[in-house]
């Protein structure tokens, strides 16, 4: 059952020292994520969803507090491969083939020969890429770019997908089927996904819980769980439920919003 | 290719029309002298007097004997059909005798300057390079190497050029080649370690990010992005590196009575006044130069399309 959490912090403050003093990114983060949840971090730039992610994947290093992933320290937790990362860029190597892109984790963590390419095959049908092995990144549209980039965050089979504005660079028709597309793999694959978002209709449609930040200090203002089913059609956006939800996370955005 | 090739000879018909035009004035005392000697009537006489006269009064006042300025034994300015000449008759027409490695072909001293250039730059890139590596791990190296690589540049190469070749014999080394080497490589180095400065900072930082996502080590980081990120700028810094090392190799053979090389054949060219011996040497270090740039041109298309760059 989804009782453990896979991911948990506890009072976590990050503060950067800029020129122009000290930028308080996180304040006083709780947060437990299940296994299997689907959750998304909404809110204005500043507000810390990126900073939590990158705790999350180790990439940053909390100023006080403590966080958990797989019950272990995060940078410890990277070592296991626990994670997956995708960032808003898709940031494929040019010179590399798509194949040659998914296969850098693999050669990196010292996949053998064989398994390399047949893990490359395998997530490439995942994100119905299939035959684009031997494409150069310049050769796909900016979509399949990204879903080349997720491919590479699943080729390791980590348990663990932390997403960073993933779509936030393509136009709403592309991003679209690329969410319906990842409710797909998620009802496939059963990974945890953390999902940064600047859209709240995407927050709504993806997630199980969505949690609502704000700026100055990052904090989170409301956690909101999702009544909508797991199966997910499209047009589900319009029906009340989710008009509901995502009424209560505009609310949490503005109550949070302190413009001074 | 024919897009390119339009401009570029256009700008070289204008070049050579220049030249020719330069010609006249440029050779007219020399012209002048010659005419005299040889019994023609000339204004005003003597080379002495027309030593205050302008260059374009002479043309003015002597029109017929412009003529002889462009067919001079020993021309100030010779024309590019007497460079054309004089190329031809010491590289491909000593060949074709079986002289070609003969002290008067300049194959023979464009060789010797070649194996100089090339060692040179063999040695200013690898120099580059380590450097640049260096720089960019080490903050140490990035604030103390950076600075003193710049200013070695701006000492002038001819006053270091000396030096090197008497400090090189001091320590015993007798051999030419190796001062010259040091001293191209001493250009070449610089273009090779900004460039690659820059190549090996190319990747942004969520493509690092991404590198630290997934455990990868530091030689790892650097073998899978660092360095073929930097592939485009090494080319681009190699081509500049080239031509630089050949420079050097030619100012390295300029002093102190070196015999052969193409800057030898320019020095003794000045010093016997044979213009025409300067030009060809010129040219055919040029040409060297050209050929030199073209072959890692070439090498730069192939290793950038093999590299998957959009065609």
């Amino acid at each position: 059952m989804n009782t453990q959490s896979t991911i948990s912090a506890r009072g976590l403050n990050l503060t950067f020292q800029t020129n122009d003093g000290p930028v308080h990114a996180l304040k006083d983060v709780d947060l437990d994520i299940m296994k299997g949840d689907f959750v998304s971090f909404i809110g204005p730039s500043g507000c810390g969803k990126t900073t939590f992610l990158r705790c999350v994947a180790a990439l940053e290093t909390p100023t006080s507090g403590t966080i958990s992933v797989n019950g272990i320290a995060p940078d410890e937790a990277r070592r296991n491969r626990a994670y997956g990362y995708v960032f808003q860029a898709a940031g494929l190597y040019p010179w590399r083939t798509i194949g040659g892109n998914i296969r850098l984790p693999l050669e990196i963590m010292g996949f053998s020969r064989s398994e390399q390419t047949e893990r490359v095959e395998r997530v490439l049908e995942l994100v119905d890429l299939e035959g684009f092995d031997g494409k150069y990144p310049w050769q796909l549209s900016g979509g399949m770019q990204q879903r080349a980039s997720i491919a590479r965050a699943l080729a390791f089979d980590a348990d663990i997908l932390l997403m960073d504005e993933p779509f936030g660079a393509l136009d709403e028709i592309v991003r679209d089927h690329l969410n319906e597309q990842l409710l797909k793999l998620w009802a496939r694959t059963e990974k945890t996904i953390g999902f940064v978002t600047h859209s709240i209709p995407e927050a709504v449609y993806l997630s199980t819980r969505i949690v609502v930040m704000s700026p100055r200090p990052g904090r989170i203002t409301d956690v909101i769980e999702s009544p909508l089913p797991k199966e997910r059609p499209l047009d589900l956006r319009e029906s009340p439920e989710f008009l509901e939800v995502a009424h209560r996370v505009r609310e949490g955005l503005r109550a949070g919003h302190s413009y001074d | 290719m024919t897009r390119t090739l339009l401009p570029v000879l256009t700008m070289l018909g204008a070049l050579v029309v220049l030249w020719y035009l330069a010609v006249a004035p440029m050779n007219i005392r020399v012209a002048l002298d010659q005419a005299e000697r040889a019994g023609a009537d000339v204004v005003p006489e003597g080379s002495v007097a027309r030593r205050d006269v302008s260059v374009w009064r002479l043309m003015a006042q002597n029109g017929e004997h412009i003529r002889a300025g462009y067919d001079l034994n020993r021309p100030r300015l010779p024309t590019p059909a007497q460079v054309g000449q004089e190329l031809w008759k010491t590289t491909g027409e000593m060949a074709m005798k079986g002289r070609a490695w003969s002290k008067r072909s300049l194959i023979y001293h464009g060789w010797i300057t070649l194996k100089s250039t090339l060692w040179g730059f063999l040695l200013g890139t690898t120099l580059g390079i380590i450097g640049a590596v260096a720089i960019v791990y080490s903050r140490v190296a990035d604030m103390s190497l950076m600075p003193w690589a710049i200013i070695s540049q701006t000492i002038p190469i001819v006053a270091l050029a000396p030096m090197i070749i008497v400090l090189s014999s001091q320590i015993g080394v007798e051999e030419r080649g190796l001062p010259k080497a040091i001293i191209s490589a001493y250009l070449c180095y610089f273009p090779v370690l900004v460039g690659m400065v820059k190549g090996l900072r190319a990747p942004e930082v969520s493509q690092l990010d991404l590198l630290r996502t997934y455990d990868a080590s530091g030689v790892q980081s650097f073998l899978k992005l660092r360095l073929p990120a930097s592939v485009p700028y090494l080319f681009t810094s190699l081509k500049v590196g080239i031509a630089a090392a050949l420079v050097g190799t030619i100012v390295g053979e300029l002093p102190t009575g070196a015999i052969s090389g193409l800057g030898a054949r320019i020095l003794i060219g000045d010093q016997f006044g044979t213009p025409l011996a300067i030009w060809s040497a010129l040219f055919a270090a040029a040409i060297l130069a050209g050929l030199l740039v073209t072959l890692l041109d070439l090498a730069q298309r192939i290793a950038l399309r093999r590299m998957g760059a959009t065609p």
